[in-house]
């Protein structure tokens, strides 16, 4: 995984709330089988609105996305994460994330952060009002910061540690590999197993 | 000290715990499907891993299949690119999968269950956000994303942060016509897409109680809908004589009933939110807009977005109108319907299909519409078509398929046409869920079947 240390860009307000990830990415792109590909049917049905945000010269360079309350709801489904992604967002900014998506995301190293909605408004307001505003999103600080401005978000040690090495969960946990074969022998033969299948 | 049920099945499964760090958590049983494992399986293979565990890894194919001419090959490449995939992975790895036309296949909610491989007190993992559903034998089960899918493959564990939990006490005694899916709608609506974020919600009380394990699994299946991490219901005799003779119950079934009943929230365990629900007001429920939580009564009448108060919540309503192409003020009852969805996760189980064959039977559906009864396994479809219900349906006029996920996600080749309206049994009821362009009402077996007589959104008392 990429490291995620500091990025600088501009935004992209999507002044919606409830953006579920049949809208991030229609099912009809899920039946691929790659981790790339994804960014023409970002926002697909959306994007075929002329007056969408994505389709506005000012916002086509943005990095940043800034979304309403409840982004990522619905479907589990990673492509979501990855389109955001292959499309070249880096950071998307909500007053609140659905579980899995943003579980996906930070696996994924798309930073997810958490600002209270008056935050998410005034930044809606100050991006609209000047497109090319660069915005400043340190991992290392845990803040946002434009214009002059800067605003703390939180995130849990332990996540921002792994992001800001880009270190693979999977290495991680197989060093516990120990732990594991431990809780395996105690652990109850009562429990079903699919293997012999009955 | 007095826990909750989540609170218990979480401590038994803690492999390391560390402080400032996620538990790593044990997986009991990783269900997996076509759509989203090919990433998980390449991932795998780049880094020269094996499945830890196959013996509790399971797959079979749902989301992609078509419900018709199941033995021909699957027309669209790109799907079939998918099941192959999957076939093949399943193949190179070792891992047990049911495949279109095998006996065992259906959507993966409904195969697990109908096994005997979801049992109480397990964890449950599936790339899958629908995975809630299993939490209706209290076992914790979460849908989880691709890179968790490689992480469940490669060591059998997850690292999580434990959830928080919330108590959904719903007391009395349903009216007639109310049904699961009313209980869940109505919920949803009071709490929002959010307001389960970050917990596991019990579903707790009477009215809980009294429903079968079908009625369990609607429930717990939209958990995800409130934006839970799960959903979790205490097992007890109905659950236990559900399990029972089933493929995979355990052979001491004594042994295993003895821990099964230890599975109950303390009597003093807190929780961190409760909420109560009085059953006996609950009405057939339907939604009106493009998020689970837009619903309402069937009494009920299109929301008049100037009327709310919160300018989100405003600007939601209007853009929800727009797209389903409707105007406030509208009695439910009158909006006409172009296709019924009978099936799904939700309700796509053999009590799904009783229930709406005991209204059609002897009827015929509104020659205004089409209907498709969708089975959530060739299982269940067998079942049916050995109680009649198969004929009962088409006789009404539906069509009656094959097992899969089918109109539920616009991935196969059941959708809804650009502005189509249907009145669904299933989970979401998002912009082009059901086909780009189409227009989704979610609703209960009991109302999908009224609405397919009537060609009205309608519940069976309208008949």
């Amino acid at each position: 995984m990429e490291k995620f240390i500091t990025h600088t860009g501009t935004g992209v307000p999507l002044r919606r709330s409830n953006v579920d990830t049949d809208q991030i990415i229609p099912a009809l792109w899920l039946k691929l089988v790659t981790r790339t590909g994804y960014e023409d049917g970002l926002f697909g049905a959306w994007r075929k609105d002329p007056e969408f945000v994505l389709n506005k010269d000012e916002y086509k360079k943005g990095t940043i996305l800034i979304a309403g309350l409840d982004f990522g709801t619905g479907s589990s489904r990673e492509h979501a994460v990855w389109a955001l992604q292959n499309y070249g967002f880096r950071v998307v900014i909500s007053p609140r994330f659905a579980d899995i998506f943003r579980g996906n995301s930070l696996k994924a190293g798309l930073l997810t952060v958490i600002l209270p909605q008056e935050q998410v408004e005034a930044l809606w307001a100050a991006v609209e009002a000047n497109p090319n505003l660069e915005i400043t999103v340190s991992l290392e600080n845990r803040s946002v910061s434009y214009d002059g401005v800067s605003v703390g978000f939180e995130l849990d040690d332990y996540t921002r540690w792994r992001l800001m090495e880009g270190l693979d969960d999977i290495g991680l946990t197989l060093k516990q590999t120990e732990s594991i074969d431990e809780y395996e022998m105690k652990r109850s033969p009562l429990k079903p197993a699919t293997l012999p299948a009955r | 000290m007095a826990k909750t049920l989540a609170e218990k099945i979480w401590q038994e499964h803690i492999v390391r715990t560390a402080a400032g760090e996620p538990d790593l958590i044990y997986i009991d049983l990783h269900l997996i499907h076509e759509v989203t494992s090919a990433q998980a399986f390449d991932g795998l293979r780049l880094a020269g891993r094996k499945v830890r565990r196959p013996d509790l890894t399971i797959a079979t194919e749902d989301h992609n299949t078509p419900t018709q001419n199941i033995d021909k090959p699957i027309a669209d490449p790109v799907s079939k690119l998918q099941i192959d995939t999957l076939r093949n992975n399943c193949a190179e790895f070792g891992l047990r999968i049911h495949s279109l036309g095998d006996i065992d296949q259906g959507i993966v909610h409904v195969v697990g269950p109908q096994l005997g491989l979801t049992q109480p007190g397990m964890t449950i993992v599936c790339g899958d956000s629908h995975t809630s559903t299993h939490g209706a034998f209290g076992a914790l089960a979460f849908g989880i994303g691709t890179s968790q899918v490689e992480h469940v493959l490669a060591t059998q564990t997850l690292p999580l942060d434990p959830p928080k939990t919330m108590a959904i006490n719903v007391e009395g005694t349903l009216q007639p016509g109310v049904s699961a899916k009313d209980i869940i709608l109505a919920i949803i609506a009071q709490i929002g897409t959010g307001g389960g974020q970050g917990y596991v919600l019990e579903y707790r009380g009477s009215a809980i109680r009294a429903l079968s394990m079908e009625g369990r699994m609607t429930v717990c299946n939209m958990s995800i809908e409130a934006g839970a991490r799960a959903g979790l219901i205490a097992p007890d005799q109905t659950t236990f004589d559900y399990i029972r003779g089933r493929a995979h119950a355990p052979e001491d079934f004594d042994a295993a009933l003895a821990y099964w009943s230890t599975l109950q929230s303390d009597t003093d365990a807190k929780f961190d939110v409760e909420i109560t629900i009085d059953a006996e007001t609950l009405a057939p429920f339907v939604t009106w807009g493009t998020n689970p939580a837009q619903g309402l009564p069937l009494t009920g009448a299109v929301p008049d977005p100037s009327l709310i108060a919160d300018a989100e919540e405003r600007g939601a309503a209007e853009r929800a109108l727009e797209y389903m192409d409707l105007k406030a003020g509208t009695p439910l009852k009158k909006i006409a319907i172009d296709t019924v969805f009978l099936g799904s996760c939700t309700n796509g189980r053999i009590e799904d299909l009783r229930t709406a064959a005991t209204i059609l039977n002897g009827k015929k559906i509104s020659s205004s519409l089409r209907m498709l009864v969708v089975p959530g396994s060739a299982r269940v479809r067998l079942q049916a078509e050995a109680e009649g219900l198969d004929k009962v349906f088409i006789e009404a006029g539906a069509e009656w398929r094959n097992a899969g996920c089918s109109m539920c996600l616009g991935m196969n080749p059941d959708q809804l046409a650009p502005g189509e309206r249907s009145a669904s049994t299933s989970n979401r009821n998002f912009e082009g869920r059901q086909g780009k362009g189409g227009r989704t009402h979610l609703v209960s077996p009991l109302v999908a079947a009224a609405t397919a007589i009537r060609g009205t959104l309608s519940s069976p008392a309208d008949l």
